[in-house]
């Protein structure tokens, strides 16, 4: 049976804690009184995945079941979330091939050929051949890929996009042509955090700059609050206007599913078990982990974490109407992640992995780990952020001056010419945005290559707006003293060290709180 | 009898030089130095238009540091005659009468050697006011030499005394400095460059280099062209802030290069296979090479777009790769000194002064050695852009 989440205060018996801390970890002794906020356990997984596919299949809500809504002649688009989710990748085979392969089944028995699948990676990187495999399944690869009927989606190809209007606010919705024109848009959506899935599955996956930058931009991200509440979150505000424009002209069958916290398993779970019940051998392979991680030389390290696959179990699949579809989602994610906290502390604790949702297969550079600790950890929160306005935030990652030419090749010029400038979210969207959005070299990668578009950096720093505005001060600790002075932080090389550098805004005996993830939570404080 | 740095033929001490080249200390400490410090007969003045000068300030160029440790081309071995007195960017003070100007004038010189000066019929080049073009710097009545520093007979800068032609001499407005007048024959230079450079309106240009060379261009271009977006290369702080101050859009480091222009000028770059240099598809409009080493002569070929126009304004040191040039089809064209008739129909020398008058220079002339201490002067020339220097000068009458 699982256990819920879980608050320790931290006293003289409690063991030091692991910390993530990009490729590596470590063991920390936290002041004595530090909340330590535990994710739930992972839920028990659905016994029957192929069974509890079909019912939702057959019994959507709010909505004919699938097999009523094909037939013969009509054009099909199924679309399906990109290898930003889940984080770490999925074992074999992948949620969403499963989902693929039987709404596929159906609709061969209804006699529909006309269908193409395309990844929803809005102005996320292609993926590769192999990535699209892993995530279909060999199967429905070889069966679409050759003819050019399972590809990515791709947001510049102006020829193959359409506008199908303007939201009650004024905002362009724009979205690929295939899809726009299908008699039935199928989407397939893995949901691990509450950000996801809801409108955000079309109308932000399958949607071009232009409709984009009317939520992907300083302001609405400042006033998203947070991301992991699509009610309280003014991008998923604009996300829900544009869906309503899209489902006017698109039948879409909206098929989500959620993932339990079963993350790392083999000799890596001790990861996600609490650290004073650790066993015997638990204990040793943190050791030999530890002691071999240490000793292995990065390009080994990197491979070790890059090759990580998780058993995720599945908590729930519903399909139908968007919106009833994602409440259920919703009280899914919710019941697998809600921690509840009593109130706000001064500073915030947060070890960064070494995955986050833009660098699977790739580099963690320094400005996806900001994202990763101030975009996601920080805003991982419902009702009121962890630490409370003006407080302190301290990160672990090593932060190294590293970038993947191949896959952030706008960041590497974000980073030298944008932050050289400012870190001021609301300047460099005027400054800079547009000219990195339409510069045609980063165009060329994104479209042709395997980068993220030019204007993707600006995104990740956006996403950090909130942090930056409420946090009196971050400290990373262990970081590179000039990638993380370039951003505007500061480092420190423990966690004596920074919580001396936050003592002149927090006092000298701060409440701290500790976010014990991955596991991913989600602290409701209240 | 006078006190002069002079240049003297040693072929072994040439070869020597060139062996340990880079290396200037070791070399200016040591015996291989082809330059020493000696008591020589003054040079005469007794022909109608020649007058004797006193220089008061005598610059170190970076030709002169290429002569020194011979990384100069032997090319130059047939225009110069030995032994002679270096230093061609100097102010001085009229010693005589010299036609319309009377003795006591301070004067800044265009250094070349041309027709006029050697008292020949004049030829093309000069006739036509491209003066820096002569055909004859090897004949009449002055000995061989392509300009006042690198000829026997006229002396040079870094010695007491002088002679030169009235052609080659330009009053110093009082009011100026002598550390901005000793800047004219590089600002002149620089003056040409930009001119030659053919900048359109509106047109993107990257400087590569901000030594003095790199700086005056930049300065040059910004004030005389309608250049857009000038981009400077350069290495150095100090280096850094002087090219903003002069005028660059944005300075990028020499190892930004190729990040920074496809930046700003929304170009591809492409990197071939087997570790060959990477280029761009796109680039600047024009790009002005200060610096003339392989690597910078290199990186303007590969960052100026197709039908582009690359300005050496550097001495080449030869090896670089031309294939751009052919597949780019650039059109690749040097610099050298200044005319007396530039494309704004001025000499440059007078566009030169007018700009030494008005630009920020205070500060430029970063240090003054007297001549018995050259060994120092050259060290710091050698090392001026790492020592936030951008001009060691001589300082002639301390000496
Ligand atoms: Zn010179
Ligand atoms: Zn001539």
């Amino acid at each position: 049976m699982s256990r819920p989440g879980f608050v320790l205060e931290v006293d003289d018996r409690t063991p030091p804690l692991l910390v993530h801390n990009g490729e590596g970890f470590l063991l920390e002794r936290f002041p004595q009184g530090t909340r330590v906020v535990y994710p739930p356990e992972a839920l028990p997984a659905v016994r029957d995945v192929d069974e509890a596919i079909q019912n939702a299949l057959l019994n959507p809500i709010d909505s004919e079941p699938l097999p009523e809504l094909l037939r013969a002649g009509m054009r099909l688009t199924i679309a399906f979330d990109d290898i930003s989710l889940p984080l770490p990748p999925m074992k074999k085979p992948d949620i969403r091939q499963r989902v693929i392969e039987a709404v596929l089944e159906l609709a061969a028995q209804a006699g529909v050929d006309d269908v193409e699948l395309i990844s929803a990676n809005a102005l996320h990187r292609r993926l590769t051949p192999n990535e699209l495999r892993e995530i279909v399944g060999e199967r429905v690869f070889r069966s679409f890929f050759p003819d050019g009927k399972l590809y990515n989606f791709d947001a510049e190809d102006t020829a193959n996009l359409t506008h199908l209007g303007l939201t009650r606010h004024g905002e362009d919705v724009e979205i690929s042509k295939r899809a726009a024109e299908s008699d039935l848009l199928v989407y397939v959506n893995v949901n691990l955090v509450a950000m996801d899935g809801g409108h955000k599955s079309t109308s932000i996956g399958l949607a071009s700059y232009k409709s984009l930058k009317h939520h992907h931009n300083s302001h609405t991200m400042i006033h998203s609050r947070s991301f992991m509440d699509h009610k309280a979150s003014k991008m998923h505000h604009s996300a829900w206007r544009m869906g309503e424009v899209l489902t006017q002209h698109v039948k879409v069958f909206q098929i989500e599913t959620t993932l339990n916290n079963d993350i790392f398993g083999g000799p890596l779970e001790f990861l996600q078990k609490r650290e004073w019940e650790w066993s015997i051998k638990d204990q040793a392979s943190m050791l030999g982990t530890k002691r071999a991680l240490a000793a292995a030389p990065a390009k080994l390290r990197h491979k070790i974490f890059t090759d990580v696959r998780s058993n995720y179990g599945l908590t729930g699949i519903n399909a139908g109407a968007i919106e009833p579809v994602h409440e259920k989602t919703i009280e899914a994610v919710h019941r697998q992640h809600l921690v509840e906290v009593q109130g706000q502390s001064d500073v915030a604790i947060m070890g960064v992995p070494f995955v986050g949702p833009y660098n699977v297969n790739s580099v963690m550079n320094p400005i996806l780990a900001a994202c990763m600790g101030l975009g996601y950890y920080f805003n991982s929160y419902r009702g009121n952020p962890v630490v409370r306005k003006d407080g302190a935030v301290i990160l672990y990652h090593p932060v190294d001056y590293e970038f993947s030419q191949l896959h952030h090749p706008s960041y590497v010029d974000f980073f030298e010419e944008v932050l050289a400038e400012s870190t001021d979210p609301a300047t460099i969207e005027a400054k800079f945005e547009k000219q990195y959005a339409e510069d045609p070299w980063y165009i060329h990668l994104y479209r042709t290559s395997y980068a993220y578009h030019g204007v993707h950096p600006f995104y990740m720093w956006y996403w950090i707006s909130h942090a930056l505005d409420h946090c009196g001060d971050i400290v990373w600790v262990g970081g590179n003293r000039r990638t993380v002075e370039r951003m505007g932080f500061r480092s420190a090389s423990t966690l004596q060290d920074a919580l001396e550098m936050v003592s002149h805004s927090v006092g000298r005996s701060p409440s701290i709180t500790y976010l014990h993830n991955p596991p991913h939570l989600l602290a409701d404080v209240r | 009898m006078m006190l002069a740095l002079e240049m003297y033929r040693s072929p072994a001490k040439y070869l020597a030089a060139k062996a340990v080249r880079g290396r200037i200390p070791g070399m200016l400490t040591g015996p291989a130095a082809p330059l020493r410090l000696v008591t020589i007969n003054e040079p005469k003045a007794e022909r109608d238009g020649w007058a004797r000068i006193r220089p008061i300030l005598s610059g170190i160029c970076g030709s002169d540091l290429g002569m020194v440790t011979g990384s100069t081309k032997l090319y130059f071995s047939a225009v110069v005659s030995l032994p002679f007195v270096p230093g061609h960017e100097i102010v001085g003070e009229l010693l005589d009468d010299c036609e319309d100007l009377p003795r006591g004038t301070r004067v800044v010189m265009d250094s070349v050697l041309t027709c006029a000066a050697r008292g020949v019929e004049p030829c093309d080049g000069c006739s036509s006011g491209n003066t820096n073009r002569c055909d004859r710097i090897t004949v009449g009545h002055v000995a061989p030499g392509l300009q006042t520093g690198f000829c026997q007979d006229t002396g040079g800068g870094w010695g007491n005394l002088l002679v030169a032609h009235r052609s080659q001499l330009y009053a110093v407005p009082d009011g100026m400095s002598d550390e901005r007048a000793v800047l004219v024959e590089p600002l002149a230079g620089a003056v040409h460059a930009a001119l030659r450079a053919n900048v359109q309106p509106g047109q993107s240009v990257l400087v590569s280099g901000a030594g003095a060379v790199g700086l005056f261009a930049t300065l040059a271009l910004r004030e005389l062209t309608q250049a857009g977006r000038i981009t400077v290369v350069a290495k150095h702080a100090k280096q850094r802030e002087l090219a903003r101050a002069f005028g660059a859009s944005d300075v990028v480091a020499p190892d930004e290069v190729f990040r920074g222009v496809r930046r700003s000028t929304g170009a591809f770059r492409l990197k071939p296979e087997f570790g060959a240099p990477e280029f761009l598809l796109g680039g600047v409009d024009v790009a002005v090479d200060a610096v003339g080493s392989k690597d910078s002569i290199d990186t303007v070929l590969r960052v100026t777009k197709a039908g582009g126009r690359v300005v050496l304004s550097g001495m080449p040191a030869g090896g670089a790769d031309l294939s751009p040039v052919w597949f780019r089809e650039l059109e690749v064209t040097g610099t050298y000194a200044s005319a007396r008739q530039e494309p704004n129909g001025l000499p440059a020398f007078e566009t030169a002064l007018e700009l030494a008058g008005r630009a920020p220079l205070d500060g430029i002339v970063g240090a003054r050695y007297p001549l018995y201490r050259w060994r120092e002067a050259l060290d710091h020339a050698h090392s001026a852009g790492r020592l936030g220097t951008v001009k060691v000068a001589f300082d002639v009458r301390a000496s």
